[in-house]
């Protein structure tokens, strides 16, 4: 008995010698999965022996897998609720590790530096605004020449965090929205078409003349969409960039668990549809290279790998976030 | 036959002959698994749908209004959607299917020349779904963007062409569909024209019928069973497409009668909403599945029983 252990031993040895690391697994998000790809990548090249494999499946798999405990780590951009949380047997700890902000991308020949409004903007996603010309519309361009032209409203019609974060923003800024619609991972919009994903979106939106929809910063700036600047909070009219958007994120003061959205901000500079997304940890890990390896990344990610969020358009942490993402780090054993 | 006694012969004694019948019990095996995985799909389907069978009952197929976010499940405008984009792809696909079919079975062109047309017409259903859906994106949505603008301007007042005119709409998915169920039409309505017993041409063409006389009086009715189940096929095919469908539709949840107006099928919904989905959700979702698999089967029953019912009325002249 004692023999075949030692050979055995000796066989799990001679296979995990080429490997001689950690393989980290993750899912979930697949709004912050390229940055996710490229932090695994360029960490696996400055530490060989810790390979991350992260797969985008979405948010609320993610969720689904962190909670039956099949993968290493979760990422969601709705975070995860304390119900959730209750069912997970080894805890959950959120990390939000990037942020993105969600813009409004419009198709019309000749009109650049459309401003909308806070009621303009209630008003195109609740279908009260059909045209380009319309008054609410003109009056916040002067000088723009707004078409005669319907809007075709183009949104998400999978389940998507972007979604969830973008019809938060509507249901602050409007009661009527709120009432009518309401937020979530996936709403019924009164008007406008849908398109799978935000490539999908993105391809509505390139394609028909007079649309308008919204996706996450990165895809618009990747496909040279038009964007307009939305009105914040303090009556500014805010384009939405990586320091606009910074300035969202550093507005919000972060609970213990970090869950927190800066849904519809009073900073003045402030780009007002931004929102963390987050990792999520187990409380617990049994095994301890794991943890160790699994921690090295997560705190590489907050550190070094933050230099990748703009140029794959995201927006970097704020350091008294990732000051507060560092302790939380650490709790977890 | 003689061929008969010659092969008895040479197996009679032989080993094999005295072993069970192995074969026949591997043939009976993957008949049973057939049917088991049929009831185990159904069986599934139907449990993770329970939570939602018994909160919303038969409401959730009346219901016009889906808004997950409000737990608020009625899958009507996902139904018509279906209903009404197989039936578009229909009319519009089984005049030229079946005139294609018709075409191809007749010596209007040479052999080579026919088999090459049969060839390319089968070809499209070996096209995959999503290049569909992408072809659709950038020919058929432009199009019918246009087209339904200047119709809905002038038409605008009859309901089912009422604007504003969308380019992903009922109209798209239901123009690519047909496209798509064409082969299906043409392919099986060809093979039972080609079937009818050529002494029944003969016979026509004796009584003094011209060729289309003898088409459409004699060869036609004989082979309509056949092309009655290559239409209830594309029916069925129109129904469960989802890909293609997902992608110009427009994927909307709202009721909606025009045919430029966004829309979305049963299998869209599952294809868009179930990666996100969750709790009741999840339920409703799979309660829609369920809703789509009686409508296949239902269609399919129907066309069983107008097969049969056909057959029985032309079985006289086969």
């Amino acid at each position: 008995m004692k023999k075949s252990f030692f050979h055995l031993t000796i066989l799990a040895a001679g296979f995990a010698a080429p490997l001689q690391g950690q393989q980290i697994s993750g899912a979930g998000a697949t709004f912050p999965a390229p940055l996710y790809q490229r932090w695994a990548v360029e960490y696996n090249q400055q530490v060989p022996t810790i390979k991350v494999n992260y797969q985008s499946v979405g948010s609320g798999a993610g969720v689904k897998n962190f909670l039956q405990g099949v993968v290493d780590f979760g990422a969601s951009d709705a975070a995860i609720t304390d119900a959730e949380i209750a069912q997970s047997p080894r805890g959950a700890v959120m990390i939000p590790v990037t942020a993105g902000s969600v813009v409004l991308a419009y198709n019309l020949e000749g009109v650049s530096g459309l401003k909308l409004t806070r009621a303009a903007l209630a008003g195109i996603f609740l279908g009260t605004i059909t045209r380009w010309n319309d008054p609410a519309l003109v009056a916040a361009n002067p000088g723009l020449p707004l078409p005669a032209r319907p809007i075709t409203v183009a949104y998400r019609s999978d389940g998507s965090g972007t979604t969830y974060v973008f019809t938060q923003h509507l249901a602050a800024i409007s009661p009527e929205f709120d009432e009518e619609v309401g937020y979530d991972k996936s709403v019924t919009f009164p008007v406008g078409v849908g398109g799978k994903g935000n490539e999908g979106v993105t391809a509505l939106v390139k394609q028909t003349p007079g649309s308008i929809g919204y996706v996450e910063y990165g895809y618009a700036e990747m496909n040279k969409l038009s964007v307009a600047s939305i009105e914040n909070k303090s009556g500014n009219f805010i384009l939405p960039t990586p320091l606009s958007g910074a300035a969202a994120l550093a507005s919000v003061e972060l609970p213990e668990n970090l869950r927190a959205w800066p849904v519809d901000t009073a900073a003045p500079d402030a780009y007002p549809i931004a929102s963390f997304t987050w990792l999520l940890l187990y409380q617990k890990y049994d095994n301890a290279e794991k943890l160790k390896a699994l921690k090295d990344f997560v705190t590489y990610a907050l550190t070094e790998g933050q230099s990748f969020a703009v140029d794959l358009g995201y927006i970097p942490l704020p350091e008294s976030v990732v000051a507060k993402a560092n302790a939380a780090l650490s709790t977890i054993d | 036959m003689t061929t008969d006694k010659t092969n008895s012969g040479g197996i009679e004694g032989s080993v094999a002959r005295r072993l069970p019948d192995f074969f026949r019990w591997i043939t009976a095996l993957g008949a049973v698994s057939a049917v088991f995985v049929l009831g185990w799909i159904f069986w599934e389907v139907f449990e993770e749908a329970k939570p939602a069978l018994e909160e919303y009952g038969l409401g959730f197929l009346t219901g016009a209004h889906w808004q997950p976010n409000r737990d608020r499940y009625g899958v009507l405008p996902f139904l018509v959607g279906t209903v009404a984009t197989a039936v578009i792809a229909l009319l519009l696909a089984f005049p030229p299917g079946l005139a294609i079919a018709i075409f191809l079975s007749e010596d209007f062109l040479p052999r080579t020349a026919r088999e090459f047309v049969r060839f390319v017409v089968e070809l499209l259903a070996a096209i995959p779904s999503v290049v569909y859906g992408l072809w659709g994106i950038f020919v058929v949505v432009p199009l019918i963007q246009s087209l339904g603008t200047w119709v809905t301007e002038r038409f605008g007042h009859l309901p089912f062409l009422s604007g504003p005119a969308y380019g992903n709409s009922l109209l798209t998915a239901g123009v690519v569909l047909a496209l798509m169920v064409l082969p299906t039409i043409t392919a099986i309505s060809r093979a039972s024209l080609v079937a009818v017993p050529r002494t029944l041409r003969e016979g026509a063409y004796a009584l003094g019928a011209t060729r289309w006389e003898a088409i459409l009086g004699v060869i036609l009715p004989t082979a309509a069973p056949g092309v009655v189940a290559a239409t209830i096929l594309a029916l069925g095919r129109a129904m469960g497409e989802t890909m293609a469908v997902a992608m110009l539709i427009g994927n909307s949840s709202r009721l909606s009668w025009s045919l430029f107006a966004p829309s979305g099928t049963l299998a869209s919904l599952l294809a868009n909403q179930f990666g996100e989905a969750e709790g009741m959700q999840v339920a409703a979702l799979m309660y829609a599945a369920l809703v789509l698999v009686a409508l296949t089967l239902a269609v399919n029953f129907a066309g069983e029983a107008v097969l049969r019912y056909t057959e029985r009325r032309t079985a006289g002249i086969r």
